[in-house]
């Protein structure tokens, strides 16, 4: 099984993006899961600090500088693929903080305790919605309160409440 | 059905128009095709199969697939997926 | 009769930008398109675009296509016909035009050249009751959903991982439709890993190695019957799982929309890397042929990155081609092929590069490939 079979990235695939546990632990980190060439850089184009370097060939995966990232999360949104997400594991003791981009309805509320989903879209956990911001090109961006050991885990949520049918 | 919220779209309807299908009366708007108000009102079946007379739905969607053609206003193989919704027209499986 | 310099056949992403790009070379434009409104497949993508700025990428299609079209409204260089067929490209160069509910009106025009982008039509595959209604297409369901606001059904099959497959699957979670499963034939995702990872991490299952076999109901799709199948594309006995949908979607695939290009007398060619039968071009789109150009799918299968910037290659040079040339013809047109070179620089292209080197006949030189 592989993510060319499954979209599920392999733990050798993820670690090629893991940030260190030195970077981890100074704050927030941005992941960018994106391990296929394909013609794509709006990342990079996005990113106010640089830390997302500008590619040679769009063809690239994109390199992260992490010195340079603030984790303000502007990348969330501009990703064509959804394939990046802001964790911070000194959020708390016991928790972390994981931005990633959401285009459903309906849009969680502050505070609402929403499903955390791991990559197969299996329910992991509930976690608290810190803060919902929606952006001009209406990929909204979810800060999520996970579970610490929960960080590397969930990249979506799902929201208790039926959709428009 | 209609969508009512979407989280990226915003659907902004032309003006409601009336029509019949098979005599019934139903409603659609005015810029979306014959074929789509059909859809939208849960109409499966647009025509049949030529020999055994099996029942054909909206299938292509750009009026190359023949299997949404009606008779409509009296006129026979009206691409209907491809054709605008009128006020008043009579659209009828042939 | 109307002469204009050059009609495009077709108004989507490649039609549009060849129209634009042919515009401000002070050409006079036409272009048609049998669809209720211009944009082609293009006004249906509510995901954001790859590519590079220069193809929009982040932007998402609709408002690529809308800005398209604003621009070409504020064109006075450019003429449109929507809800109108073009039938034929005749030897003594009128290109004809059927219009009206039941084309009871024929317009005749006099193109100078004539640009065709008339894209791809879906792929049927081969299941019991194929034919029923509630199977679609997965533009269409796209069509349906993103253009007109219309529920297809509540529980859909999609058929096929490609991008198509993965990016319309994702479109219909968005408009509450739940995708039971995804299924695909070959043994893996043939789409972008990152459509395929956002729908996994919302809970949809992609099998590969596996397909559709037969589909159950009497007027309309009830349920549906998936099988693994082995590298010979046989059925694995036992191996049959039975889903409860109203709606299956077929993305199996596009084929080139060449009528034309063939009752044209174009030099054509099968090539299997380019999904179909195109016509033979050189590096300026144009066909063999000196009156024709292509762009976008009809010129091989490929991505609306591609298809805007081939769009812009065919507009600009078939402009040249009638002494209209732009201010800066020499950049842009070294510009455009540099970005194709760009998007199509990646394994995932290696086919399509060698699809578009077999159909790339040399100025005067038709080479006919036969596979």
């Amino acid at each position: 099984m592989s993510i060319a079979t499954n979209g599920i990235p392999t733990k050798k695939e993820m670690e090629k993006v893991f940030p260190s546990k030195k970077l981890l632990a100074r704050g927030p980190v941005v992941i960018v899961e994106c391990f296929q060439h394909i013609p794509c850089d709006p990342c990079a184009a996005s990113c106010p600090s640089g830390a997302i370097m500008p590619f040679e060939d769009i063809n690239d995966l994109p390199e992260v500088n992490h010195n340079r990232c603030t984790g303000c999360g502007l990348c969330i949104a501009s990703c064509p693929g959804l394939a990046i997400f802001v964790v911070d594991i000194t959020y708390s003791p016991t928790e972390a903080l994981i931005k990633l981009p959401y285009e459903l309805l309906p849009l969680p509320k502050k505070n609402q305790i929403v499903s955390g989903l791991d990559r197969e879209g299996q329910k992991i956990a509930d976690v608290r919605v810190d803060k919902v911001v929606r952006t001009k090109n209406k990929t909204s961006i979810i800060t999520i309160i996970v579970p610490r050991e929960l960080a590397m885990v969930i990249r979506s949520i799902k929201v208790e409440d039926q959709q428009n049918g | 059905m209609r969508i009512q919220k979407h989280p990226i779209l915003q659907f902004q309807h032309g003006k409601k128009v009336a029509f019949t299908f098979q005599g019934r009366k139903m409603e659609g708007y005015c810029d979306e095709p014959i074929a789509a108000a059909l859809v939208a009102a849960g109409i499966k079946v647009l025509s049949h199969s030529k020999k055994l007379k099996r029942p054909r739905g909206f299938f292509c969607a750009i009026g190359k697939c023949s299997s949404c053609l009606m008779k409509v206003n009296g006129i026979p193989n009206v691409r209907t997926c491809v054709t605008r919704l009128e006020e008043g027209m009579v659209v009828e499986i042939q | 009769m109307k002469q204009y310099d050059i009609v495009i056949v077709g108004g989507g992403p490649a039609g549009l930008a060849a129209a634009l790009i042919a515009a401000s070379c002070d050409a006079m434009v036409l272009v048609v398109d049998d669809g209720l409104q211009l944009g082609g497949q293009l006004i249906k993508q509510t995901h954001k675009f790859f590519g590079s700025i220069s193809q929009f990428a982040g932007i998402r299609g609709i408002d690529i296509a809308r800005n398209f079209i604003r621009d070409i409204e504020q064109s006075p260089n450019i003429k449109v016909l929507t809800q109108s067929t073009v039938t034929g490209y005749y030897e003594d160069g009128v290109l004809t035009i059927l219009e009206g509910l039941d084309g009871n009106r024929l317009l005749k025009v006099k193109p100078r050249r004539v640009i065709v982008a008339t894209g791809a039509s879906e792929n049927m595959l081969p299941f019991i009751n194929n034919d029923l209604p509630g199977v679609y297409g997965a533009g269409a369901v796209q069509t349906l959903m993103n253009v007109y606001g219309v529920i297809p059904g509540k529980a859909m099959l999609m058929v096929g991982a490609g991008n198509i497959g993965l990016i319309v699957s994702y479109q219909l979670l968005q408009a509450g439709i739940q995708v039971k499963a995804i299924v695909e034939a070959m043994p893996s995702i043939g789409g972008y890993w990152v459509h395929a990872s956002k729908i996994r991490r919302l809970g949809v299952p992609i099998y590969t190695s596996c397909t559709l076999k037969e589909v159950k109901g009497k007027e309309e799709v009830k349920s549906v019957t998936i099988c693994n199948i082995d590298k010979n594309f046989h059925f694995i006995p036992k191996t049959e799982r039975e889903l409860t949908v109203d709606t299956v979607c077929l993305a199996v695939g596009l084929s080139p929309l060449s009528e034309l290009l063939w009752q044209a007398n174009c030099e054509m060619a099968y090539i299997p890397e380019l999904c179909g039968y195109v016509a033979l071009r050189d590096e300026n789109m144009k066909t063999t042929l000196d009156q024709i150009y292509i762009a976008g799918d009809v010129a091989g299968i490929e991505e609306a990155s591609s298809a805007m910037v081939e769009g812009q290659v065919a507009g600009l040079n078939a402009a040249a081609s009638l002494g209209l040339y732009h201010k800066e013809y020499a950049q842009l047109d070294n510009q455009f092929k540099k970005e194709l070179a760009q998007l199509r620089n990646n394994t995932i292209s290696e086919a399509i590069t060698r699809g578009i080197q077999k159909a790339n006949c040399k100025k005067g030189e038709a080479h006919v490939y036969c596979h």
